[in-house]
């Protein structure tokens, strides 16, 4: 037990419940989650890594799962809270496959649902510790959206989490267009992986693109981006400027 | 156990078929027999209470305030539902009971019973929908509101501190796979329909449904409007149908519900007073026909203006 945490200064406004745990750091992450829309439905990329703080320490965790049979979660940050999210979601779509009756709850609803919960818990100083994509298409409505684990909620046409924020963005917002072909659509996920693999420490090699479609969920096996590391700057990198990496 | 004496005034009260008594009896005098034996039955002082025939009376009672209420009418097309009700006013001095209220854009309800019952069951039901609007950002489905609505009603059949709720509901929605009515009744139970009456003289409505719910599949909005209006006449029995006398709901895709203006309602009645049952004009709308007065007397006024008579 973390007896640093719970420990409250005299003046803290915290009441009965500043002893209980709380969320405050993460300990297994998983890093960024890139997605876009294209002529079908949704595509989406992750890694399989989990670290623990700087090691790279599981090799081959899934971060991106089906919902239901309209939307796909993919989830960046803490590996077991996004585990907790799974039942959450599991227990939701349980029930709304229960009342059997014709309707069932889309990429739109299940991204809300999750918005409120991540809110929610936020609320109590108690995260979900992930930042979250959620995609999907129900009646050939395409639907791509992201919640993060402060409640920020919002969709577009192209999301991405952690450092694909920074560095997939950019490329998305120059190369996307309306009406991606699905091999266009992979090409352009993974350029932005593989600026992410060079440049992200917490990135590795292995990676998963999934895609959802009326027809369903599937999601790739894992692969490995080409690499280059002969560019010519790489080699004496400290040449131009000594003490500088 | 007391002896029944033949044709004594227990045997009588005994052996009574389903009286229901609409108004109380003329005073009589005291009380001959027990007061227990005055009620129709001892089965039926509790809703836990089951009758040897496996009846619960109060449930049945709470069906009877249904039937005691002022009609309402629900039909409905693959993307419209019209609702209407006749609203009696207890004296010219006091307004008329709302018996038709909004739920959300896609949800309206009309009721027939305790009005006071249905505005509580209403209140439910908006917060239900709001609830689920913001948890989801969705409406919520019609279909699921319905069962959430009957299982709310079961409850209170099962309970020996409460009493069924004594309103019925028509429940008029849109979800993903179109237009829906639904029946909600003090027992628990609801049912869909294509189109259904409840309240007093709801008999001579369901009749004239029943007649014409074929078409209402395909039926256009307008049309579905004044088939409510004529199955709304068929209820008020001779007297004159006027705006101010009833309350019409429409709910459809893309058209949000909401109650039909008086004036709005006074417009469609004098078109299609002129025009008579038949589908397409038989006479050109008349501006004199708008009156009242002329087209009053539905059944006199047939030879004049070429207008079919009524059949009820």
């Amino acid at each position: 037990m973390n007896f640093m945490a719970s420990k409250q200064p005299e003046n803290s406004l915290l009441g009965p419940e500043s002893d209980s745990q709380r969320t405050l750091y993460p300990y297994v992450t998983g890093t960024s989650v890139v997605a876009l829309k294209y002529k079908d439905g949704i595509l989406m990329a992750a890694d399989m890594g989990g670290s623990y703080g700087s090691t790279l320490r599981y090799k081959n965790v899934e971060r991106m799962k089906a919902i239901g049979k309209h939307s796909l979660l993919g989830a960046s940050g803490e590996i077991s809270d996004f585990q907790e999210i799974l039942r959450y979601l599991d227990e939701l779509i349980l029930y709304d496959n229960m009342w059997d009756d014709g309707n069932s709850l889309g990429p739109k609803e299940v991204h809300n649902y999750l918005t409120r919960v991540m809110y929610n818990r936020r609320n109590k100083f108690n995260p979900l510790w992930n930042s979250l994509v959620l995609g999907g298409i129900k009646n050939g409505q395409k639907y791509l959206g992201t919640v993060s684990m402060i409640g920020v909620n919002f969709e577009d046409n192209h999301v991405a989490t952690g450092f694909g924020n920074h560095l997939a963005r950019p490329i998305l917002r120059q190369e996307w267009h309306e009406n991606l072909s699905f091999e266009d659509g992979v090409r352009l996920l993974e350029k932005c992986m593989r600026v992410l693999l060079y440049r992200d420490r917490s990135a590795i090699n292995k990676l998963q693109i999934a895609k959802i479609t009326e027809e369903g969920m599937t999601i790739s096996q894992p692969y490995s981006l080409k690499t280059y590391w002969e560019f010519s700057a790489f080699e004496n990198p400290t040449q131009g400027a000594v003490g500088s990496w | 156990m007391q002896k029944c004496i033949k044709n004594g005034p227990l045997a009588q009260l005994l052996n009574a078929k389903k009286a229901y008594p609409v108004r109380p009896e003329p005073w009589k005098g005291p009380p001959t027999v027990s007061y227990r034996k005055m009620f129709r039955n001892q089965y039926d002082t509790d809703v836990t209470t089951w009758s040897p025939a496996g009846r619960l009376f109060q449930v049945e009672y709470a069906m009877e305030a249904v039937k005691q209420g002022s009609a309402a009418i629900g039909l409905r097309s693959k993307t419209h539902i019209v609702l209407g009700c006749v609203n009696k006013a207890n004296s010219e001095l006091s307004s008329h009971q709302k018996k038709i209220f909004k739920v959300d854009d896609h949800i309206g309800v009309a009721i027939a019973g305790l009005t006071a019952d249905g505005r509580v069951l209403s209140r439910y039901m908006r917060n239900e929908c709001i609830n689920y609007s913001f948890t989801y950002e969705s409406p919520l489905p019609v279909g699921r509101l319905v069962v959430q609505l009957a299982d709310k009603a079961q409850v209170c059949t099962q309970r020996s501190w409460k009493r069924p709720y004594g309103v019925g509901l028509l429940v008029a929605g849109l979800d993903e796979s179109g237009a829906h009515l639904y029946y909600n009744c003090p027992s628990g139970n609801y049912f869909e329909y294509q189109a259904f009456a409840i309240g007093s003289r709801s008999q001579a409505a369901k009749t004239y449904l029943e007649r014409k719910f074929e078409n209402f599949t395909d039926a256009s909005r307008d049309d579905l409007v004044k088939d409510a209006l004529m199955a709304i006449r068929e209820t008020l029995q001779g007297e004159t149908l006027k705006s101010s006398v009833c309350t019409i709901a429409v709910v459809g895709v893309g058209e949000p519900f909401h109650i039909l203006d008086q004036g709005t309602v006074q417009q469609m009645i004098d078109a299609f007073e002129i025009v008579g049952e038949q589908e397409g004009p038989a006479a050109e709308p008349d501006a004199a026909a708008g009156q009242e007065a002329s087209a009053e007397p539905e059944q006199g006024a047939a030879a004049g203006e070429g207008v079919a008579p009524m059949d009820i």
